[in-house]
């Protein structure tokens, strides 16, 4: 198994566990730890963690809300304003998650170079 | 470099998440909103309705039925369960909209939505919330039922509350960003105080002051007159009234304050009103009474009123509950059934208060009288706390002096307001709630004192009745028409009209009762009443209905509910289309007259008539008025009905003229000129909007609290109606319940509102009757007898006390 997919789905368990007793930032925490653990290199540091959360929280939102008729999807979707497309609103909340959880892993792929470098 | 990357991504790390954990203006923490764990997603479900839910405040297990409408029919064991199960079911599906409006009441929104509702806040608090609030409760706790009950009802509100974690407050804390607070016996004071506001808030006092000092008595009393030459008051004009020995306090011939006032603070909608009426047995077509309540009030979402099943071994009530109180408001029970309209009375006048030169203290015949203060601290959100010294005199808070809308070092004005008095209106509802027979009733809202309401009544024993109840000041002549001077204490309140002389009408003759705003009494009564702003149509045609025939049923309710006749365009246009002048009139403007000389005067739907007399007699009216259309002195144009009585009858008053023109004209020019701005006006809004039809010019909407934000709002409700008509529906106020209730044992009901069960804009019950109401339709209040679920239900949840 490549690198990059040991990442990404150890990145998409360890957020699933931590979200149980974390608040939303633990898609954060759970980029980083996997970035130190499991190190890639160039656009995938960001881009493989970026990918599992934005896969994660889309498909989580989509049960969510497929399960109510994506009732409550829809409304927040012309609050935001995306034109009231239930599809947008997980797409943009996915991105959301995996942009925080791309840069966490920088960070996470900073420190585990010092680290080795020691 | 490698120490320059670590700390540029440590950097952007904490970038990252502060940007989207962090509220930025309205747009929301995106973050903590969007996350499928915490955030919004959480809400996107209906609320469980099924299984055992552990209350440790219970005293013994409270059942609670849901039928399909998602009303909760309560089983408690006693009254004290069952108000804590009334709070913690109305904080299941309400908790959000709950704490809001008594947030709003206090003038507290600043700490919700920071410094843009300062004004507001203070305002409110300047209008004396709090204070009245806490007179309120003051009032309530020397008696020590209610203030169990309202403990009681905390307690559950409370341990909702106590159950949530973050993930499952309603959607509106997760926009703003913060959470719900605990709930207490002040906040049902204060939601009491919301409601008092909402319809006894209003007064005229220094906008007729304004307009005595312009225009002269003469052309005052012409524009206001006391009352209509035509009138139908609520309590029949043939009721004698020689057993009332209390005589109307003697007028001490004391003279307005001619002042000028620029700006006078917010005052609630004027249009809230309502429609009730009840028919005795011998004019029921089944040999019941059947009683009919529908309050106008405005339209939003989550809707104001919530309907819930209110039963104990000892009672049995059903009916619309307001989020935040207690018991049933308007609704039933085995052997009476109740509602309110709103008795507008002028319970608030202002006083112009003289102090001396460093403020501390206040004139009053004669001597130097000490303010007081009361400190009002406005947390606002993001920023430090404002702080409010507002003085109270006798009289109540000075509302407006150096610090408040004016800048008058030495003088300020004080309102008198019953809403600062106090009393214990939740009581009211609460007796109402149990009463069995009329006794019980007049018992129950015998000690009610704001805001005055006209409760219509009927039982199972086949009594009709209509108290208009309310603590009501004994008035000299004119008291309070205008500004009075406060220093000298015949301007006082002297006394209030003894309860037992209030008046009401009990099964009167003509078999039937009814209220819509309009006069209480005619000039026959003997305390001063004067004009407040009553309304003068729909009150015709409901009693019109009533005379026009023996027997009226269910069936006619209902129509009479849905009745879209517009009096007040047929006692206006069809004069106009005949006098004005049409020989000069374009191709459009014929087509537009012809559609409104064709007009029946319903505002059904698909009319376009509703339309063209709306757009028509919005610009006459202000052309009438324009005299009235200034900036800096706050002026309220004369009431519809004297305005369309001028313009039939004194056509060529000096008020026709338009100010700004060098011709002089009269009623006749100004039909015309009203016409064609008229035409134009619906041309452009056609261009625009396309079809000219009532239901689309209209637009009537149900929006949510929140500044109808369109995400949770319901736009384009397919509904016909408007101002000054039975079915009162306009742009966004309207009947905001509709009940029936026949007397048959028990009572029969129907019951609908424009909104829906849920406070949760991401469930199904969220605004789920608003098509069934804007099509005239009811739902059947399944009135329950015991906690045995019937067929209507479709799941039960059972409340228990901790092991």
């Amino acid at each position: 198994m490549s690198k990059n997919l040991v990442n990404l789905i150890v990145t998409i368990i360890l957020a699933y566990l931590l979200s149980f007793f974390m608040p939303w930032w633990s898609v954060m925490t759970a980029a980083f730890a996997v970035a130190l653990f499991v190190p890639l290199k160039k656009a995938a540091v960001f881009f493989v963690p970026f990918l599992a959360i934005l896969l994660f929280w889309f498909v989580y939102t989509y049960v969510m809300s497929s399960n109510n008729d994506f009732t409550l999807a829809k409304r927040v979707a012309i609050l935001l304003p995306l034109n009231g497309n239930p599809y947008m609103l997980m797409l943009v909340s996915g991105i959301v998650g995996g942009l925080a959880a791309g840069i966490a892993a920088i960070f996470g792929k900073q420190l585990s170079l010092l680290l080795k470098a020691k | 470099m490698k120490y320059f990357k670590l700390i540029l991504s440590l950097v952007l790390t904490i970038g990252i998440f502060f940007a989207l954990n962090t509220k930025f203006g309205s747009i929301p923490p995106i973050g903590k909103f969007l996350n499928p764990y915490t955030g919004v997603w959480q809400n996107e479900t209906d609320e469980s309705i099924s299984g055992e839910v552990s209350i440790p405040e219970l005293t013994d297990k409270v059942t609670v039925h849901y039928d399909a409408q998602l009303i909760p029919h309560v089983f408690a064991q006693n009254e004290l369960d069952l108000y804590r199960a009334q709070g913690y079911l109305t904080a299941k599906h309400r908790l959000w909209q709950m704490e809001f409006q008594t947030y709003a009441a206090a003038g507290r929104l600043s700490e919700i939505i920071g410094e843009g509702a300062l004004n507001y806040d203070r305002q409110e608090r300047r209008r004396g919330m709090n204070y009245g609030a806490e007179q309120a409760l003051l009032k309530m706790k020397e008696d020590k039922q209610t203030t169990a009950f309202v403990e009681a009802y905390a307690q559950g509100v409370n341990s909702y509350i106590n159950q949530l974690d973050p993930q499952d407050y309603p959607v509106e804390y997760k926009l703003l960003d913060y959470k719900p607070e605990a709930w207490t016996p002040k906040k049902t004071a204060l939601l009491l105080m919301y409601m008092t506001k909402m319809l006894a808030g209003g007064d005229e006092d220094m906008e007729n002051t304004n307009a005595l000092r312009l225009f002269g008595k003469e052309r005052f009393d012409l524009l206001f007159p006391d009352f209509f030459d035509i009138t139908e008051p609520i309590i029949p004009k043939e009721t004698d009234w020689s057993y009332i020995d209390v005589p109307q306090t003697p007028a001490p011939n004391s003279q307005p304050v001619l002042d000028s006032i620029a700006e006078t603070i917010d005052k609630p909608d004027p249009n809230y009103g309502s429609n009730n009426w009840a028919v005795s047995p011998q004019k029921s077509s089944t040999g019941n009474a059947i009683l009919a309540n529908d309050p106008h009030l405005g339209l939003n979402l989550p809707s104001i009123w919530f309907v819930m099943q209110l039963s104990t071994p000892i009672h049995n009530a059903f009916g619309a509950t307001l989020p935040g109180a207690l018991g049933v408001i308007s609704g039933f029970n085995q052997h009476i059934a109740w509602g309110e309209t709103n008795a507008t009375r002028d319970v608030i006048d202002w006083y112009k208060i003289e102090f001396n030169d460093n403020g501390t203290k206040y004139k009053y015949d004669g001597s130097w009288q000490d303010v007081t203060y009361r400190v009002e601290t406005i947390e606002i959100k993001g920023k430090e706390a404002y702080t409010d010294s507002i003085r109270f005199t006798h009289h109540g808070p000075v509302v407006f002096d150096k610090n408040f809308k004016s800048d008058n070092q030495k003088t300020g004005y004080a309102m008198k307001w019953i809403g600062h008095i106090g009393g214990n209106n939740q009581k009211t509802f609460l007796d109402l709630n149990k009463g069995e027979n009329y006794v019980d009733y007049v018992k129950a809202i015998s000690n009610y004192t704001a805001p005055a309401q006209n409760f219509v009544f009927a039982s199972t024993d086949g009594d009709i009745a209509l108290w208009v109840q309310g603590k009501l000041p004994n008035k000299w002549e004119g008291q309070g028409k205008f500004i009075m001077d406060g220093s000298k204490s015949e301007n006082d309140w002297q006394s209030f009209i003894p309860q037992k002389f209030n008046a009401h009408t009990k099964n009167p003759e003509r078999g039937f009762v009814s209220s819509a705003n309009q006069h209480p009494v005619d000039e026959a009564y003997p305390y001063f009443v004067f004009n407040d702003g009553y309304e003068t149509y729909r009150n015709r045609v409901i009693n019109k209905f009533f005379n026009s025939k023996d027997k009226f049923g269910v069936k006619d309710f209902k129509d009479l509910h849905n009745n879209t006749h517009n009096l007040k365009a047929s006692e206006l246009m069809p004069y106009m289309l005949e006098t004005m002048d049409v020989s000069n009139l374009s191709t459009e403007e014929k087509e537009i007259y012809d559609i409104a000389k064709a007009w029946q005067y319903n505002n059904d739907m698909d009319e376009i008539g509703p339309s063209i007399w709306s757009a028509w007699y919005g610009i006459l009216y202000d052309m009438v008025w324009d005299e009235f259309d200034t900036k800096d002195t706050a002026l309220d144009a004369p009431y519809t009905y004297q305005t369309i009585h001028l313009l039939k009858t004194k056509g060529d008053d000096a008020f026709m003229d338009i100010l700004d023109t060098p011709e002089k004209e009269t009623a006749k020019d100004l039909f015309k000129l009203s016409f064609s701005k008229a035409v134009l006006k619906l041309s452009d809004w056609r261009t625009k909007n396309g079809d000219l039809k009532w239901v689309n010019y209209k637009g009537t909407f149900a929006g949510h609290l929140l500044q109808a934000l369109p995400a949770f709002s319901r736009f384009d409700i397919p509904i016909g109606g408007g101002k000054n008509i039975v079915n009162a529906t306009s742009k966004n106020w309207g009947p905001s319940w509709r009940m029936i209730v026949e007397m048959t044992s028990p009572p029969t009901a129907l019951g609908i509102y424009p909104g829906g069960q849920s406070g949760n804009p991401g469930s199904k019950y969220y605004d789920n009757f608003i098509d069934d109401w804007a099509a005239g339709k009811y739902h059947d209040l399944n009135f329950l007898q015991n906690d045995t679920a019937t067929d209507v239900i479709i799941s039960t949840q059972t409340l228990t006390p901790k092991n």
